[in-house]
């Protein structure tokens, strides 16, 4: 038998803990994409667009990530897709996040004035041009702080890609728990590394966020 | 290509699926009480409290906040034992969510009491109210009032998350969903039908908890 140091199971943890970083990043980068294009379709009124984006947002907020994470594994796979972990989580991921960021953004959309538009409908603006030089950059310096904030939620959310297989963090904790008989030690240090990833993004929204109240 | 789904297969171990609902509604409404409790006291504690408490609670609440509640979920049922501390999983997923939910309503009930107007403090001073009969009487009834609508989000948000305390087979609606799946390899049916059924829990008690708060918590008697 091997024997584990501190050292040997802090060291594996960070290891794994790039694949964790490396999946938020993917989930919120297309989830951001999904999200604004969702958002685009929604505030430019395209027929149904309201309510099955309203739906969409329902569906993914109103189940568990978990049962999302299961029904892409299995799911994709019966489209004859071959589903690796990585897939299977990519895609649930991007698309549970599109939902969140969809609706956060939406709020920012409508705090914009709705002189802004009309001002810029009455210069003869089209309405991507209203969209991307008027409407947009005012709602993009609301939206910061609450998306800042949301991608801690993403980063929590990557652990449960440890059911479906995906050796990230937790995942790694769990196989090193099972080689050392050390759970205590172990989740905590697990713990603590979710907590060093997402406390300094959780200070650095609520100080954008202080930012924005007293500038605004 | 064909694909064939039978979800009668699946529907057909209603009493499963029974089960599970009866669990994850029984974890949420547990956790729920405890929870708003602890996190009203939390509350309290950080804004009103001595320093070493303020201390204690803010590490309290940014420490749950900030990690996954799979991993707090894990370290209370598998870590705790090596501590010296045995629960059954039913009992772990209660103590995880508690805590989780704890922590979050914590922040959300201060967001309520830093609402509240001086003039009522002041009203409540010149009326002889004791501290704790202002807290309770004064100044928590509107705050609640106020972000009722986010601790109702906040429950559901617990209730869904419960799904994972499947992991340490507790028998809540996920699991009952994995029994079935690994009795008869019908594993995306079972999931579609276990997330429709939490899509339908986490409407009605959306629905159930506006209805109740308003009614019970903080209106009509006074």
């Amino acid at each position: 038998m091997v024997d584990f140091t501190l050292w040997d199971i802090v060291r594996n943890l960070l290891l794994a803990a790039r694949w964790t970083i490396a999946l938020s990043l993917i989930a919120f980068i297309g989830g951001g994409l999904v999200g604004l294009l969702l958002l685009v379709a929604r505030t430019a009124r395209w027929p149904l667009a309201e309510p099955l984006v309203a739906g969409y947002v329902q569906l993914f907020q109103g189940t568990p990530l978990l049962m999302q994470l299961f029904l892409a594994y299995f799911g994709l796979a019966l489209f004859g897709i071959d589903t690796s972990a990585w897939t299977a989580a990519a895609v649930a991921l991007t698309l549970y996040t599109s939902a969140f960021l969809v609706e956060i953004w939406r709020g920012c959309v409508a705090a914009v004035p709705r002189g802004q538009w009309e001002a810029a409908q009455s210069l003869a603006l089209s309405f991507s041009e209203q969209l991307r030089y008027v409407v947009l950059p005012q709602a993009t310096r609301i939206a910061i702080a609450p998306t800042v904030g949301f991608l801690v939620q993403v980063v929590k959310g990557t652990a449960l890609a440890s059911v479906i297989g995906f050796v990230e963090l937790t995942k790694a904790g769990t196989m090193i728990t099972n080689a050392t008989f050390q759970p205590f030690l172990v989740y905590g240090c697990v713990a603590l590394m979710y907590f060093a990833l997402c406390f300094p993004v959780s200070l650095y929204a609520r100080r954008l966020e202080r930012k924005l109240h007293v500038a605004g | 290509m064909r694909i064939e789904l039978d979800f009668l297969a699946v529907l057909a171990q209603w009493p499963l699926l029974v089960t599970g609902v009866f669990w994850t509604l029984g974890l949420t409404a547990i956790s729920a009480v405890i929870g708003l409790a602890i996190g009203t006291l939390c509350a309290w504690g950080r804004n009103s409290g001595p320093t070493w408490l303020r201390w204690v609670v803010g590490t309290y609440v940014e420490l749950i906040r900030n990690t996954p509640f799979i991993v707090q979920l894990f370290f209370v049922f598998f870590g705790l034992p090596a501590a010296g501390v045995k629960l059954t999983p039913e009992l772990a997923s209660v103590i995880a969510m508690v805590v989780n939910l704890g922590a979050y309503s914590a922040e959300i009930v201060r967001a309520g009491i830093d609402a509240t107007p001086k003039g009522q403090l002041e009203a409540a001073a010149s009326l002889a109210l004791s501290r704790t009969q202002t807290f309770l009487h004064v100044v928590l009834p509107p705050a609640l009032k106020k972000v009722w609508p986010a601790l109702t989000s906040q429950i559901i948000i617990v209730m869904l998350g419960s799904a994972v305390c499947g992991q340490i087979s507790t028998e809540e609606l996920s699991y009952a969903a994995n029994l079935i799946q690994s009795r008869n390899f019908r594993a995306f049916e079972a999931f579609i039908i276990a997330t429709a059924i939490y899509l339908l829990l986490s409407i009605s008690v959306r629905a159930l908890l506006n209805w109740l708060g308003p009614r019970y918590l903080f209106g009509g008697r006074r």
